[in-house]
Order: C-alpha cells, then structure tokens, then sequence
C-alpha cells in the first residue's frame, strides 16, 4: 500500500499558510517520508485525480469557484480548511460590509463589470469541512500535528480557549496593561500569543472561541476607549462571518 | 516545416497564484498567444477605507504571504510620508535588515524550490531531494535563516508584527543581532556555493533577449532597496509620488491583475532590473556572482532574472552583515515613537523580491484611510510577460509542442511572479 495522498489547492488568499508548509525547512522532508504531496501548484508540477487529505487555502468569492471546491470535495477523503480565509473568511470579509457594486468600481472604473465577484465566505459556506485549521497564516507545528492525528485516524485536537490562555503561559504583560486593546480574551488560540510576544495586540484572526464573551469583551473595549463603531470594526477585521451567519 | 501546435496551461504549476496560458500555432503562424491572469480579486483598497492608520499595515500584509515584509514596510513608508512622520536612522537600519531577509528567504525559495527543477527537469524539489541531497539541504539553511531573520526582527516570518508606525513595537537585543552576525557570515559562502551550484546547471535556459524598460528604485549611495527615487534604463529619474505617471495601469479583459506601461509598451521590474540599474552599488561578493553568470547591464534576457536574483541574495547576506556591524557600533538600543496622528495623502516606495511597489493612502484627520491605491511588481510585469511570451513564441515556434510549453514555463517563472499578490 502507496503513502496517504495529500494535496494543497488554494482560493482567495495570499498563499500565506502553504507558504508554512514550506517553511518547516528541513521537517518537510519528515512529512514527506510519510506522505506523498500529489498536488501542489505553488510548489510542484503534476496533480492527481483523487487524494486522501486536501488542505485548501483561501475564500470563496466567486460564484465560478464554487465548482472546482466541490469537485476537491468530492475528490478528497479528509477536506481541511487551511488558514484564516478558509475557516472564517479572513480579511476578505472586509469588503463584504462595503456595496459590492462599489467595490468594483472603485479598484476597476468603469470596467468594473469585467471582474467577477460576490461577498466572500468561508468554505464551510460552500461545502462540508471536516477539519479546521485557523490563523494568519497558520501555525507550522498545529500544522503538524494536525497532519499526524489524521494520518492516525484521531480526530485533531482544536483548541477551544481564548488566546489569553497562551498568553499568560507565554508570559506576556497583558497588553491592557500597556494601554493597547485586544481581541485575545475572545479569540480562538493555537497561535501561542505570537502577535502580542512580537510586540503587538491580538487581532483575531483565528475567529471567536465556541460560546465567546462578547458582552464582557464589548465593555472591555469601550472601557478603554473604543466607541461603538470602533468596536464593531474590531470585530469585523476577523470574525465578520460569524455576525452575518448567525 | 510548417508547424499546427496548440498549447493549453491551465495553472501554471510552481509560482505563487492562478495563471494561464493559451496557444495557437496553426500552419507555422502565431494565431494566438495570450498570458491570463485567473485569480480571484480580493479588492484591497476597497477594504482599506475605513480602516484606521494602525490597522493598514496589517491588512495590506495580507495583499501577499511571501512579500508580507515589504508590503509592510511599503504601508508603513505611505503611513508615515501623509502623516509627516519621520523615524530614526536606526529604525531604518533594521527595517533595511528586514527587506534582506525577506529578499533572502523569497529569492531562496524560487531558485532552490521553483526554479532549479527546471533545470533538472524533474516536477518538483522533492525528486532533487533524493538525487543531490547537499545542495537541496544547503538551500534549506539559508532559507531558515532568512526566516529567522524575519522572525528576530520583524517578530514572524510571515505577516510581520513588530514593524510599526513610527518604528517599532519590539527591538531585537543587541546580543541577538551578534549571534545573527555571526550566522550570516557562515551563511555567505553557502549562498555564493548555491549561486554557483545553479549556474553550472543553467545549460538548458533559453538563449533569448528582447529589449524593453527596466524600472527600479534608485539612490546615489547605495544598493536601493528601501529608498531612493523611480529609475529608468530608458532615462531619466522620477519622484515616488509621481509613481501613478510611470506606472500608467490600465485594464484588461483576460485578466483579473491591471497591466502597466510607461514608455514603450511595457516594462519590467525585479531584480534583474534593480542590477540592470544599480549594479554599481552590489557588494564585492554578489558582483562576482554577477560575473561567473556573466551578468553585465543592461541585460535584456528575461531568464537572467534569475541570475540576478541569485547575485541579490549574495548581496544581501553582505549587506546585511555590513549593517549590524554599522548598528553595534553605534548606539543602538530600543526607542520609543512618539508622532501626531494628523491627516494627509502621500505615497511610500520599496523593492521588494519582485521588484518596485507602491502604496498610497489617504488618512482624514482621524486617522482613518479614505482611499488607497497598490501597484504591485507583478501588476508591472504582466504586459512585459505577454510581450516576452508573443516573442519567445514567435521565435520557436517551429519547435515541438512540449518544447515551446516548457520554455514558456520557465520564461512566466523566470519572471517569479506573485500573482494572487499582483490581482490583490
């Protein structure tokens, strides 16, 4: 019997979170003692009828992609959404609270009608997603081991704590403290805090914890100054989808 | 022989987004030749209005995964410049650092991961795994250091978090820019043995030029990478606010990516037109790596690209090291930005691994962007791309179907387009 087959296909996105794949250096030729990448535009040439394990990257917004992510589905065994545009939507939801008329106009003038588009998704909006994998860009080691569960046959561990938790273990002094705001306390970790060790505040991008505080992270916000509409936009940088799906 | 080809890619395999190419060659005439850009557009200067002058950096990051870095630090110079805001010479220094680990890392990645199978004609890197380990882990040490270059200062290696307005939001400790010292003078003589490694396998590129623009930022005193002023190899030097004249960026139908021009019917950016304009200024090392390629400017051969970007990333190792020998040796130690929020418009500049890009914003007094506009390398170089592909084309089209499709490959990735980050 053959490795398991993985492939990578990507939509709206950067290609940031492949880029991860590549970036685990000299570990990705462990991963590839144990599968076989059939599929992978960015990095190789060749692609495969069918696979075990598909890692898509990007968002839907586009009605003409929906085919080529539902023949993916139908094509893989295990669909793993890869990265923020894939399990919420990611920064692409920005343009969804904007005229979408408009917002053709105003990159394309007035040949605007050339350029196809519709207010971006996730993929779960589209198809059945077995796996998540948030952030942006992904975290190369939940990367890992979420590659390991299911070549395992496990269901892959998804945190379900807010970024805060990491945070203290990573010994940051809260950014609150520091007179920054943050998204932390209602965020979805796996990140390990890494925006606030680099010296920033969390923006995020992982989406809202199942059952997040919102209320308490509202007051929050506006107790430190955000005003209403403030807030709102915070919230809308990552997790706009949650709000219009609900 | 009057030769009936018709070569179809639909998604051209080992480069960065969605990209196609449609050929017909009927009784030995070029009926059809055409480079299509397929990506879905994700209209980032629609989705910056709004956006608050802290937030931008962030969100534009996004435009690419590869060149995070400098579309940050391209924000950041837009931010700043409508702000009236001016940084340190330090902070310069280290944002300079973070462009050449970002060159590095990008450089690395499409000669050693995209490029060099190519020349082996095998479908990826995976098959050199097995046939010439040592070079294949060679290219993986520079790419993790690059990496942990970024990471130490820009505080990831993608989408970076500690370069921010006015500066930044955690300095690297001065034992830590030592120890990075240190590792990039081990790591010259590899990336010179890289370097040499790909030209001694470079036998099967195409023997090609057509002359056409070359446009890079250019600065008196140094390699430009960070700053300077818009050159041209036609002539001629133009300020970066006046970038929306060179570019001239126009729409069209088979692509979802906007076209640019300046004087001719296209131009290209990117390293090989950075040496083109600026060889004078490479290091001693990265200009012995331009001599063993035989790269003299004005080279006019689209594959050469490559070339230069492996004399770049000779460059920047050297240059790097250069630079935190010129950091510890002054007084270098975190600083504090302190700056006005206050409205503005203006335009930032830097290059980036495929070449010159610009951001410009408007911010009301707020703070908030009201408009924005990004010209992306690539965005540049797709009309260049077309006009080099109608010629490449024209010139073999007697060849073998599979013969012209392979060289139209490797002319696209020469190129290293980032297309997803081109259509934006």
């Amino acid at each position: 019997m053959g490795k398991p087959q993985v492939a990578f296909f990507d939509f709206a996105g950067c290609e940031g979170d492949q880029l991860q794949v590549i970036n685990l250096e000299e570990d990705l030729l462990q991963v590839l003692e144990a599968v076989d990448i059939v599929s992978f535009r960015e990095a190789l040439k060749g692609h495969a009828e069918t696979y075990d394990i598909a890692f898509v990257e990007g968002s839907i917004t586009r009605r003409s992609d929906e085919a080529r992510l539902r023949e993916i589905r139908r094509n893989a065994g295990v669909l793993v959404a890869f990265g923020s545009c894939a399990t919420n939507g990611g920064i692409n939801m920005l343009k969804n609270f904007q005229e979408q008329e408009n917002v053709r106009r105003f990159v394309y003038g007035e040949q605007f009608f050339h350029y196809e588009t519709y207010p971006a998704r996730p993929l779960k909006a589209v198809v059945a997603v077995d796996v998540e994998i948030h952030g942006c860009p992904v975290n190369r080691r939940e990367f890992q081991a979420v590659l390991a569960s299911l070549l395992a046959g496990k269901k892959p561990n998804v945190p379900n704590y807010p970024v805060c938790v990491e945070c203290k273990m990573a010994e940051n002094i809260c950014v609150f403290e520091l007179g920054m705001t943050c998204m932390g306390p209602v965020t979805r970790a796996g990140c390990e805090a890494c925006c606030v060790t680099a010296g920033s505040f969390c923006w995020g991008c992982r989406g809202l914890v199942d059952d997040p505080n919102a209320d308490a992270q509202r007051e929050i916000l506006a107790r430190n100054g955000l005003t209403l509409p403030d807030i709102l936009k915070r919230f809308r940088l990552y997790t706009g989808f949650s709000e219009v799906s609900k | 022989m009057n030769a009936t080809t018709s070569i179809r890619i639909h998604h051209l395999t080992r480069v960065e987004g969605h990209g196609s190419v449609d050929i017909q060659i009927r009784d030995g005439t070029v009926e059809r030749c055409q480079w299509q850009v397929v990506e879905a557009p994700r209209f980032f200067e629609a989705m910056l209005r709004g956006r608050k002058w802290f937030e931008v950096a962030h969100v534009t990051s996004r435009i690419c995964g590869i060149c995070s870095i400098g579309h940050t630090l391209a924000s950041l110079k837009a931010t700043e410049a409508a702000m009236g805001i001016r940084v340190s010479a330090q902070v310069v220094d280290l944002r300079k650092l973070l462009l050449h680990a970002e060159n590095v890392q990008s450089h690395v990645l499409h000669l050693g991961y995209l490029v060099l199978p190519d020349l082996f004609k095998v479908p990826s890197v995976i098959s050199l795994a097995a046939t010439h380990t040592e070079q294949v882990l060679l290219a993986i040490r520079i790419h993790r250091l690059a990496n942990e270059m970024s990471e130490l200062i820009g505080g990831r290696t993608t989408h970076p978090q500690s370069a921010v307005v006015g500066g930044f939001a955690r300095w690297p400790a001065r034992a830590d820019l030592a120890n990075l010292r240190s590792r990039l003078e081990a790591a010259l003589p590899e990336g010179i043995a890289l370097a040499q490694f790909i030209r001694e396998h470079s036998a099967n590129v195409p023997a090609f030029e057509r002359e056409t623009e070359y446009i890079a930022l250019s600065d008196p005193n140094e390699y430009a990478l960070y700053d300077g002023r818009i050159a041209s190899t036609d002539g001629g030097t133009f300020p970066v606010d006046q970038y929306r004249q060179v570019c001239n960026e126009y729409c069209v139908p088979q692509s979802t990516a906007k076209f640019a021009r300046h004087r001719r019917d296209s131009y290209m950016v990117g390293a090989l037109a950075r040496v083109n304009l600026n060889h004078h200024h490479l290091g001693p090392a990265a200009r012995k790596v331009a001599e063993m390629f035989g790269l003299r400017p004005v080279s006019h051969s689209p594959f050469m690209n490559n070339a230069a970007q492996a004399v770049e990333l000779v460059h920047s190792l050297e240059d790097a090291i250069r630079r935190i020998d010129d950091l510890l040796t002054h007084d270098f130690k975190p600083e504090k930005a302190s700056f006005a929020i206050a409205a503005g418009r203006a335009a930032g500049a830097v290059e980036v691994p495929r070449g010159i890009l610009f951001h410009e914003y408007e911010y009301n007094k707020s703070g908030e962007c009201v408009w924005a506009n990004c010209v992306i390398p690539t965005n540049q170089n797709h009309a260049n791309i077309q006009k080099d592909m109608e010629a490449l084309v024209g010139r073999f089209k007697d060849r073998p179907g599979d013969e012209i499709e392979f060289m139209v490959e490797m002319l696209v990735r020469a190129y290293d387009p980032c297309i997803s980050c081109s259509t934006h």
